[in-house]
C-alpha cells in the first residue's frame, strides 16, 4: 500500500509498504531517515521514539498505515525544528555533545526526541521529572548520570528551543544519526 | 494481510463482521510487538485510530463512560478524580512513549493477566461495551475474562467503551516488578473502599489465570469493617481483620511459576499489597486526603 504522511515538515511518500510494516520501518527503510533507531522492535528501549502528531511514541509500535496524513518528527528534524539551518544541532543535541552524553549512541536519537519534547512541555524540569521522562529510553552504556546532566545543561541554556551559541565549533557529531545508519 | 481504516464506528463494525478474523489495532502496544516479531500475522488489520469517539469520555451519570482507545496518558492527566485507582494504575504502565498510546480497551482486548488496568477495573466496578452489527452487550468486567489472554468477545464485537463506575471513596493500586517503569507486573492488587455502600472491592492481575477479584477477602472485611463499626466511626481497621484480609486476598491466587517470579512469591506479595493498600485507602477515607503516596512503595 501506499502512505503519505508530513515528516521533519516535508510531505513524503512510501510506496510498496507492506500492511504488517512499522513507521520505524518506513522511516529507515523507505524514507532514507535511519535516525531513528531499531533496537527491541517491542517498545522495551525507546531508541524508536519520534513524535506523531505531536506526541512521543515508539515508532516501532506504529503500523504504517496508521501514520497516514499524520505528522511525524524525527531526531533527523529537531534542529529544522527549532529553526536552525541544516547541518545545525538543536539546544539538546549540543547538550547532549558538550556534556558528553553519547557513547555508542545508539539510545542517542531516542532520547534527544524525548528530552526534547520533555524540554518543550517544562523549560525547568526537576530531576524526577526527567527521569520519569526519560524512563522509557534504554541506554546500555553510559549509567545515565551524563544523560541527566545533559538535560539540565540544555534546559540551562534556555530548553528545547532553538539557538545554539555553544555549537560554534563543531557540528560533525553523530548525535543526528546519519553517521551510524 | 489487508489494512482497514475506517473513519466511524458504524463501518468498523461492519468491517468486523465482514471479516472477524481482523484483529483490531489502537495504540498497537501489544498487537505490533506480535506482528513485528512474527508470532501473528492477521488476515486483517482493523485500525481504529481514526475513529474519534472511541478516544472521548463522558463524565455524566455514575459512570464514566471512557472510550476503549483513549491512552493511559489522558487518564492519568484528565481522570484521576473519578477513576483515582485506575490513573494510578495507568502510571505504572510501560514507559511514557507507551502511556501515549495503550489504552484500557487494548488492555481488555489482550486480556493477558499481567495487564495494569484490570485489577483497578476489578475493584472500581467496570462493565465493558461490547458491539457489534447485531447490537450492544454490557458485560460486568468480572464475567469478561475467560482464560489466559482469551476474553469474552464474540469473534463480530469490538469494544467500545469501558462504564466504570466513579469513585465514591479512596481507591488504592500497588504493583511489584523489579523497577519503576517498563516492567510488566510480577502481580498487582487493586483496592477501592466504596462508603456509599460501605463494601470493599478488590482485584488482583498477574496471580491467576485471569485477573481476579478476592470475593471471601472483600466479604470477610466488609463484615468487620461494619462490626467494627468503622465506616461510621472512621477508627483504624483493627490489626487482626487487615491480617485476616490480607490472608484470604492471597488465597484467592492461583499463580503460576514463571520466569517473572514464582508462585509462592507471588501469593505472598500480593497478601502484603492487599494489606498495604487497605492501609493507605482506610488513613485516606478517615483523613479525607487524597491518597498522595508520596515516597512510599509496595
Ligand atoms: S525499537 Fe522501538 S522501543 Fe525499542
Ligand atoms: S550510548 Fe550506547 S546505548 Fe546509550
Amino acid at each position: 500500500m501506499r502512505v503519505n504522511m508530513t515528516v521533519n515538515g516535508r510531505p513524503r511518500r512510501a510506496d510498496d509498504v507492506w500492511e504488517g510494516e512499522s513507521l520505524l520501518y518506513v522511516l529507515r527503510e523507505r524514507l532514507g531517515l535511519p535516525g531513528s533507531k531499531n533496537a527491541c522492535e517491542q517498545g522495551e528501549c525507546g531508541s524508536c521514539t519520534v513524535r506523531l502528531d505531536g506526541v512521543p511514541v515508539c515508532a516501532c509500535l506504529v503500523a504504517a498505515g496508521q501514520a497516514e496524513g499524520r505528522d511525524v518528527v524525527t531526531v533527523e528534524g529537531l534542529a529544522t525544528r527549532a529553526g536552525l539551518p541544516d547541518g545545525k544541532l538543536s539546544a539538546v543535541q549540543r547538550a547532549f555533545v558538550d556534556a558528553g552524553a553519547v557513547q555508542c549512541g545508539f539510545c542517542t536519537p531516542g532520547l534527544l526526541v524525548a528530552a526534547d519534547d520533555l524540554l518543550a512541555r517544562d523549560p525547568d524540569p526537576s530531576d524526577a521529572d526527567i527521569r520519569e521522562a526519560l524512563s522509557g529510553n534504554l541506554c546500555r552504556c553510559t549509567g545515565y548520570e551524563k544523560i541527566l546532566d545533559a538535560v539540565r545543561l540544555a534546559a540551562a541554556r534556555g530548553g528545547g528551543g532553538a539557538a545554539d551559541e555553544a555549537g560554534a565549533e563543531d557540528e560533525a557529531g553523530g548525535t543526528d544519526g546519519r553517521a551510524e545508519a | 494481510m489487508d489494512f482497514l481504516r475506517p473513519d466511524r464506528w458504524e463501518d468498523a463494525l461492519a468491517a468486523k463482521a465482514e471479516h472477524p478474523t481482523a484483529v483490531p489495532l489502537a495504540g498497537g502496544t501489544d498487537v505490533m510487538v506480535e506482528i513485528n516479531f512474527d508470532h501473528r500475522r492477521p488476515t486483517h488489520l482493523l485500525d481504529l485510530t481514526r475513529i474519534r469517539d472511541l478516544y472521548a469520555w463522558q463524565t455524566d451519570g455514575p459512570d464514566v463512560r471512557l472510550g476503549a482507545a483513549v491512552p493511559y496518558a489522558r487518564v492519568i492527566a484528565e481522570l484521576s478524580g473519578p477513576l483515582p485507582g485506575l490513573a494510578l494504575a495507568a502510571r505504572t504502565v510501560g514507559s511514557p512513549q507507551i502511556r501515549n498510546r495503550g489504552s484500557v480497551g487494548g488492555n481488555l482486548g489482550a486480556a493477558s493477566p499481567a495487564g495494569d488496568s484490570h485489577p483497578a477495573l476489578l475493584a472500581a466496578g467496570a462493565v465493558v461495551e461490547a458491539e457489534s452489527v447485531r447490537g450492544t452487550r454490557l458485560l460486568p468486567v468480572e464475567d469478561f475474562y475467560t482464560g489466559v489472554k482469551r476474553n469474552a468477545l464474540a469473534p463480530d464485537e469490538l469494544i467500545r467503551a469501558v462504564r466504570i463506575r466513579k469513585a465514591a471513596g479512596p481507591q488504592q493500586f500497588a504493583k511489584v516488578g523489579t523497577r519503576n517503569a517498563m516492567v510488566i507486573a510480577v502481580c498487582a492488587f487493586g483496592l477501592a473502599l466504596h462508603p456509599d455502600t460501605r463494601t470493599v472491592r478488590t482485584g488482583i492481575g498477574s496471580a491467576a489465570p485471569t485477573p481476579v477479584r478476592a470475593r471471601a477477602a472483600e466479604d470477610f472485611l466488609t463484615a468487620a469493617l461494619d462490626e467494627a463499626r468503622c465506616w461510621e466511626t472512621g477508627r483504624p481497621v483493627p490489626p487482626a481483620a487487615a491480617a485476616e484480609f490480607a490472608a484470604l486476598a492471597a488465597a484467592a491466587c492461583n499463580p503460576i511459576d514463571d520466569v517473572r517470579g514464582s508462585a509462592a512469591y507471588r501469593r505472598h506479595a500480593v497478601g502484603v499489597m492487599a494489606r498495604r493498600t487497605l492501609g493507605w485507602a482506610w488513613r485516606q477515607y478517615t483523613d479525607g486526603t487524597t491518597g498522595e503516596r508520596g515516597e512510599r512503595c509496595a
